[in-house]
């Protein structure tokens, strides 16, 4: 039943949403790499004068094997009061959970314990194929007329193209493809959108064949990956434009427009260079009536002894950085950067987004290196920063350590392990410190691996708004 | 024209007004998109055009009835229409999927139209509306005849004679909905500068009750009344 007042956590624009109290929990999706136990949603008390925190206090686990769960969002967040469809009374409350392998969702309810979610419904793979025509869902966003799911491959034997589909954020149900015209998209990766312009952005990863036994060394090579991003128009749901970023530029994977609704600008990391290994951000704008793209940042390949390298890496002699994850603090100052071949976390001050300046770095893990966290100095770490949350506030930043199952499987091949760390920052300053207090890993995620991080309440990448 | 009937039409005006689904957060939306009271202002009328034609359409419908009879039947079916899509409108959460942030000015206006209709706007002004005693001389009198005759239980054929010169003429459709649209508009323009201007959007946090089901509360009395009208009349 709707409320009387609007949900307190829907903020119409993000200079309000700064102000936004801190966290209490944050949810882990979690999953199982054998498939045979179920996979589940882990929640870990972030309130630092609590006494379990950093502690896995909640653990939901699901009912079937083999889904890897990997992103999620909520059902509703600051879009609800976009003033064209505006229905501010509904709850954030449930997580809409999306399992990448075996096509189900989930909907999980976190109102009556919000440390233990419980499962309300769950979206069958047919029923997505059936309706939308899609097969791998991956990133959800909740829009201000339905939740935007996108999804990696396509139905019915078909490996894609794979697109958005839409669901009705009060039911669940899949409403069918989002798309009228997708024009020359076949990838699909993330989704994320300009309100106040009325465009909406799509990223390129691969289709489910080319990613679900691991990377595939010819494709790479042979620049088979996506490459490009796709503008679209929000309201007629057509295609817009390609931009493509160059085909040396393989998988063009998480995009970060910028809160502010005015801006038509936003940032999209890009895993490897396959001419020297690096990896790269690139900045979106407008440049008269059409996108443009530049690349703002990149992060070299570290050179390494082949004898420490995976096999996959080599003949390479070195670590490519893989930039696999950034995120946008919620005022458009800070962009994090995953880098999880090397084991970086990577802040810049984007004040002005096509000229960064690196204001902070933080090596955990790291597929040479091993960087320990500072609780545990002795404990060489596997994975590196991946997953990067950043609390509404932008003092916070939470990273998990598993990429993809089969990936993992690739570049940490004695064992990616698990864990999660906690980094501090200065919203005016900048500067990155690891919490010392604050590492739930190992046993506390009963074997599984950890992927994707959402905050009660929201978080920088969970809102979008549709005033300044 | 009667006080309680623009008090009635200049009252739902300003409750129409007050909605920020209505349009008035719509408009302060494009001017800070904008960045200029001008573009607020420059939305507003536009805004008002669209609810005024919502309502105008309700009100040429009870032009159309011409007669006291058809009226009658009107004010029963049309009763109950609102009942029911206030009922519709206390369970329904629905809302456009087609609109965005950057509208033509046709567009704005067809928004706000659809958005008035959808919530039902013109339909609650039905009972003002069926009650409105026409202004002129004989269809002053067949009012007054029409309903002092639902007293005295008066002839049958003394209804024909009423429902010919009574109901309302499309001159007081006309006034009537300029006069709510104007009230809707000044409220809305009020709100959306003080908005803007002073308080700014955080108000939207505490402030912004649930108006839709108020709304839906409000239709159900609008209907419940044009019904009970109805029925009175065949008394």
């Amino acid at each position: 039943m709707a409320l009387w007042k609007p949900d307190p956590t829907f903020y119409p624009s993000p200079r309000e949403a700064v102000a936004a109290p801190a966290e209490e929990l944050a949810y882990v999706a979690a999953y199982d790499r054998s498939a045979t136990k179920p996979d589940a949603i882990a929640v870990i008390d972030v309130a630092p004068d609590s006494s379990s925190y950093g502690q896995v206090v909640g653990w939901t686990e699901l009912p079937y094997t083999g889904d890897e769960l990997h992103h999620f969002g909520w059902n509703a967040c600051s879009s609800a009061l976009c003033p064209y469809a505006p229905h501010p009374h509904v709850e954030r409350r449930y997580l809409i959970v999306p399992g990448l392998r075996s096509s189900r969702t989930y909907v999980l309810d976190t109102k009556p314990d919000p440390r233990q979610p419980t499962l309300v419904k769950t979206i069958s793979a047919e029923e997505l194929a059936t309706r939308a025509g899609y097969s791998r869902p991956h990133t959800v966003h909740c829009g201000p007329e339905g939740i935007y799911l996108s999804a990696l491959g396509g139905a019915n034997g078909q490996d894609g193209p794979g697109g958005v589909a839409l669901l009705d954020h009060t039911s669940f149900e899949v409403l069918g493809r989002w798309e009228v015209d997708r024009g020359p998209q076949y990838f699909a990766y993330d989704v994320w959108w300009h309100l106040g312009h009325d465009v909406l952005v799509t990223s390129e990863w691969g289709t489910p064949s080319m990613i679900e036994d691991g990377v595939v060394g010819e494709l790479l090579l042979g620049r088979k990956y996506g490459h490009a991003l796709h503008f679209w128009d929000l309201r007629k749901r057509r295609h817009l434009q390609r931009v493509d970023l160059g085909d040396q530029h393989q998988m063009v994977l998480e995009l970060r427009p910028a809160h502010d609704p005015t801006k038509e600008y936003g940032f999209v990391g890009v895993a490897v260079n396959v001419e020297n290994l690096s990896a790269s951000v690139w900045a979106w704008y407008r440049e008269g009536s059409q996108w443009a793209v530049r690349k703002v940042i990149e992060v070299p390949a570290e050179p390494a002894d082949p004898e420490k390298l995976p096999p996959i890496l080599k003949p390479f002699g070195a670590v490519p950085p893989l930039i696999t994850d950034i995120n946008l603090s919620v005022d458009d100052r800070f962009l994090y950067v995953s880098a999880w071949g090397t084991g970086q976390l990577l802040q810049y001050d984007v004040s002005d987004p096509f000229s960064p300046v690196l204001t902070g770095e933080v090596r955990l893990g790291g597929i040479v290196t091993r960087q320990a966290h500072p609780s545990a100095p002795d404990e060489p770490l596997a994975g590196g920063p991946q997953m990067v949350e950043v609390s509404r506030d932008g003092r916070r930043i939470y990273l998990t350590n598993s990429l993809y199952g089969a990936w993992d499987d690739q570049f940490y091949p004695d064992g990616v392990g698990a864990w999660l760390a906690k980094i501090e920052t200065d919203p005016a300053s900048g500067g990155l410190t690891v919490d010392p207090n604050f590492f739930p890993h190992g046993d506390q995620f009963r074997g599984l691996r950890v992927h994707q991080t959402r905050l009660s309440g929201g978080d920088s990448s969970s809102d979008s708004y549709c005033y300044p | 024209m009667s006080t309680a009937y623009l008090v009635a039409l200049i009252g739902l005006g300003a409750f129409h007004g007050i909605n920020p689904g209505m349009g008035w957060l719509f408009a302060v939306a494009i001017g800070l998109q904008e960045r200029s009271r001008a573009g607020l202002l420059r939305a507003l009328p536009v805004i008002a055009a669209g609810h005024a034609v919502a309502i105008g359409v309700v009100a040429g419908l009870v032009v159309l009835s011409h007669s006291v009879v058809t009226s009658r039947v009107i004010a029963i079916v049309g009763g109950a229409v609102v009942v029911g899509f206030g009922l519709w409108r206390v369970w329904s959460e629905r809302h456009f999927r087609w609109a965005g942030m950057r509208l033509s000015a046709w567009q704005l206006g067809s928004w706000s139209f659809l958005m008035s209709s959808a919530h039902g706007a013109g339909l609650m002004l039905l009972p003002v509306l069926l009650a409105e005693e026409p202004d002129s001389e004989t269809g002053g009198e067949a009012y007054a005849h029409a309903h002092s005759g639902h007293i005295h239980h008066h002839a049958p054929d003394s209804d024909a004679t009423s429902a010919a010169e009574g109901g309302l003429s499309l001159a007081d459709a006309l006034v009537a909905t300029a006069v709510h649209s104007l009230a809707m508009l000044l409220v809305a323009g009020l709100v959306a500068i003080v908005v803007y201007e002073v308080v700014g959007l955080r108000i939207l946090r505490s402030a912004w009750i649930n108006l839709d089901r108020i709304w839906a509360f409000a239709l159900l009395v609008a209907g419940g009344i044009t019904v009970a009208m109805g029925v009175s009349t065949f008394v």
